[in-house]
């Protein structure tokens, strides 16, 4: 059997979803065995180039992380479609957008204003910001354009699957990769993970009756260590979340904060926290539950911490 | 007028691009140094609750967001104005010392060594991390993988997840360990430092012992006299987790020791127009251009700068390291920018002793790892070093800790300065009329930029490995002349 071609890529994104396709540790002799790599700027020596001179869809997988948020990501991104017969939109920003979308609640304006000159440590009082062309004595310098608006993947380009994840845990890397190894694929459209439930489903704290009156933050008071999070009254979002990740941050007494994106068949995750949080308040009093409510500081960026661009708010209307 | 350009760099964590203008003569004209992104970590953070920070700052960089993290829990403390107990403290540096051993291990190995152990002329087929097994042999390479993969399950065990950690709360951290997780960190500390030890051996073997290597190191076009910067104990000793900072001259002598909370009478950011990423620079000395020296302001904030501006390791192991580095190259402080790559192993069998240091200490597994804040959050600063230098998270909050405002100085962005001198500076050296341009000869101005470790993903608030390079030589007319590619 030929060896499948492989392409990794990273857009907008950190590089930790780089460091998480490293983290599958020994494991990658195996996939050295099965699979090519034909293109990755981070690990290997090819260039932007030679994937122009591909023939379309001579690349069998593109594994894509990062969101799409200037003209160089938009690019590429389309570049890589039409080259490769999969595209997998690899990590949650590549999913839904992830904190870099939290720019999002704010515009280009605003946040280059922020950068360069607001910010108490910037010099600049000639208010000079950064140019997408500049001449220089020598000649002229180009930058990519920033947007105003981050997008996902999915808004750029058609995506065939989705590893969630901020990052994708080990396991959760490995099971996609099984699947493209064997051939044998799920339906366009999956999101691989080991679960398509909440992460409720794989976390071992102990779930009883679920009725708050007081939410707290993390630094108020030390969790019991055995009992819900939820119960407890801190934010947990693990309700409102895929598993898959093996419940990681309410084994260390953190709340979960959503990153493996909602569950099965949920379009927008943050209303779904919403919808969860409503039927669990212990009133039936309209002034205390606004009240209890408004102990949330900041509950559109907490409830669309990962998924504001791809939520139904997709970014806030600046003025 | 003939145009170069390196888009994007190779073996550099991140995105960027090299522009170098040759005069007709085939002369450079001038050099540049481009980041090409932006990611807005400053102006998003506003509005988000301040506990969430050291999650959220963390996602500016994948590679080191236990940096981050920390920086960030530590600005909590003083935004609460509660101090951590001696427990979450320990266990806060003991994960940061784990931090430091597998990223020192993986640049060096990866990043760096290739330069080294192959020759910086060696076909880039060879020029990576499998031809430095192939040459050092495999049981290195497996003890390479094997310090990366042990570190990790450190880094989870005690910070909750293997990437993106979630344990820092001020006052605190939010799991305590338990005498069997301590006993196994024990091992994995003793197995570092005896991989610190060997990694030294190499270094010594492969690089100090050859004199080309050496003749390298201590040539001009590798040399830049700037300030040093770095953290350091009540002893002035090196420390990545807490302290004080300290800025030492290109003539050793002490500019200033500032605590975090003191960084704006230090440090400002000069824009220039051609980049999206500012330039710091010391405020004391001015900002006097791309130039370097005791009156210009541009300092460095990496593992050399970092041993130039201590007064020695607070560990014996790796004090005897530091000792030998600066008998051999002729005293303190060393500006042979090529050092850098001994400076970080020196560190790396730091951060192995200090793991095991606190891994032995008898209070790790004690579950007291929490105070609770009681008074109002208002502004705070935290301070640490990140592996490609020091990290500054500036917070200001309302009185319910939502964030107002957010600045920050980030590891890379420090560099930014020094980065482009010593890759501009090599650049002129190395391309003269006459001299074909060949591949080997851009990888040694790479060599230039490479001992700072830079991650643009960091510094943008925007990988390990090996990033394309193409250079394409344009004429005065702007026709392309000559195109140039590494790989395939």
């Amino acid at each position: 059997m030929a060896k499948l071609k492989i392409a990794l890529y990273w857009a907008a994104s950190c590089g930790g979803c780089e460091i998480a396709t490293l983290a599958i540790h020994e494991k990658i002799l195996k996939l050295a065995e099965v699979a090519d790599i034909v293109f990755w700027p981070v690990g290997l020596d090819f260039k932007y180039a030679d994937v122009e001179k591909m023939a379309d869809k001579s690349v069998d997988v593109c594994l894509f992380n990062g969101a799409i948020r200037n003209e160089e990501n938009e690019h590429m991104a389309k570049l890589l479609r039409a080259k490769s017969k999969i595209m997998i939109a690899y990590g949650s920003c590549a999913y839904e957008g992830c904190i870099p979308g939290l720019s999002n609640f704010y515009n280009r304006q605003m946040t280059m204003d922020r950068a360069y000159i607001e910010t108490p440590s910037t010099d600049n009082p000639k208010k000079i910001l950064p140019q997408t062309k500049f001449k220089v004595p020598e000649g002229e310098l180009e930058l990519p354009e920033l947007y105003d608006t981050v997008k996902t993947l999915g808004q750029t380009v058609d995506v065939d699957y989705i590893v969630p994840g901020c990052p994708p845990e080990e396991r959760t890397t490995w099971l996609a990769l099984e699947a493209l190894i064997s051939g044998k694929l799920p339906p366009k459209g999956t999101v691989i993970s080991h679960a398509v439930k909440a992460v409720c489903d794989e976390c071992p704290r102990k779930k009883e009756e679920k009725k708050i009156k007081k939410f707290y933050r993390a630094y108020e008071k030390v969790p019991e260590p055995e009992r819900c999070l939820l119960e407890q009254g801190f934010l947990c979002y693990g309700v409102a979340t895929r598993g898959g990740c093996g419940a990681l941050c309410p084994q260390a007494n953190m709340r979960c904060t959503g990153c493996y994106g909602p569950v099965e068949g949920v379009i927008d995750q943050g209303a779904h926290f919403l919808s969860a949080l409503s039927s669990i308040i212990d009133s039936n009093d309209p002034e205390e539950i606004q009240r209890i409510v408004d102990e949330i500081p900041d509950p559109a960026g907490t409830f669309y911490r990962y998924s504001l661009p791809d939520s139904l708010l997709r970014r806030a209307i600046v003025k | 007028m003939k145009r170069i350009t390196i888009d994007p760099i190779t073996r550099l964590e991140g995105h960027g691009k090299i522009t170098i203008f040759l005069n007709e003569d085939g002369s450079v004209a001038n050099t540049y140094l481009q980041i090409p992104e932006l990611r807005g970590f400053e102006k998003f953070s506003e509005g988000r609750i301040a506990e969430d920070m050291p999650q959220i700052t963390q996602r500016i960089c994948g590679v080191c967001p236990e940096a981050h993290h920390m920086a960030g829990t530590k600005a909590l403390d003083d935004l609460f104005h509660v101090e951590p107990t001696s427990t979450a403290k320990k266990l806060r540096e003991l994960l940061y010392s784990s931090f430091y051993v597998t990223d020192h291990t993986t640049h060096f190995y990866i990043l760096a060594g290739p330069d080294f152990v192959m020759g910086p002329d060696a076909s880039p087929a060879e020029r990576n991390i499998l031809g430095v097994i192939g040459k050092v042999g495999l049981e290195l390479g497996g003890a390479v993988i094997n310090t990366r993969k042990q570190n990790h399950w450190i880094i989870q065990t005690v910070g909750g997840r293997p990437i993106h950690p979630c344990f820092g709360l001020p006052g605190g951290v939010s799991r305590a360990i338990n005498e069997e997780e301590r006993a196994k960190i024990e091992e994995i500390a003793k197995g570092s430092v005896e991989f610190a030890k060997l990694t030294l051996k190499v270094f010594d073997d492969v690089v100090l012992k050859n004199k080309a290597y050496l003749d390298m190191i201590l040539s001009d076009t590798f040399t830049l006299k700037s300030y040093n910067m770095g953290l350091v104990d009540k002893n002035n000793k090196v420390n990545f987790y807490d302290g004080k900072v300290r800025v030492v001259g290109p003539d050793g002598k002490e500019l200033c020791k500032y605590a975090p909370r003191e960084y704006l009478e230090h440090i400002a950011e000069r824009v220039e127009p051609w980049t999206y990423l500012k330039f710091p620079y010391l405020k004391k000395v001015g900002w006097k251009g791309f130039v370097d020296g005791k009156d210009s302001g541009v300092y460095r904030a990496t593992p050399l700068s970092r041993l130039n501006a201590a007064d020695g390791m607070a560990t014996p192991l790796a004090q005897a390291e530091y000792e030998k580095m600066y008998s051999t190259l002729g005293g303190k402080p060393v500006n042979y920018t090529l050092a850098t790559h001994w400076a970080r192993l020196i560190e790396l069998l730091y951060a192995a002793e200090r793991l095991l240091e606190l891994s032995r200490d008898p209070e790790i597994t004690s579950p007291n790892i929490r105070n609770i804040p009681t008074a109002k959050p208002d502004e705070g600063v935290g301070i640490v070093e990140a592996p490609r230098g020091t990290l500054t998270h500036h917070y200001i909050t309302d009185e319910k800790g939502v964030i107002k405002k957010c600045n920050l100085i980030v590891g890379t962005t420090n560099n930014y300065a020094p980065l482009f001198m010593s890759v501009r500076k090599a650049a002129a050296d190395l391309i003269k009329p006459g001299v074909k341009i060949t591949e080997g000869l851009l990888n040694r101005i790479e060599m230039a930029w490479r001992p700072y470790d830079p991650c643009m993903s960091c510094a943008t608030h925007a990988l390990p490995g090996q990033l394309p390079l193409e250079v394409t030589i344009y004429d005065a007319q702007g026709n392309e002349v000559k195109k140039l590619s590494r790989g395939i």
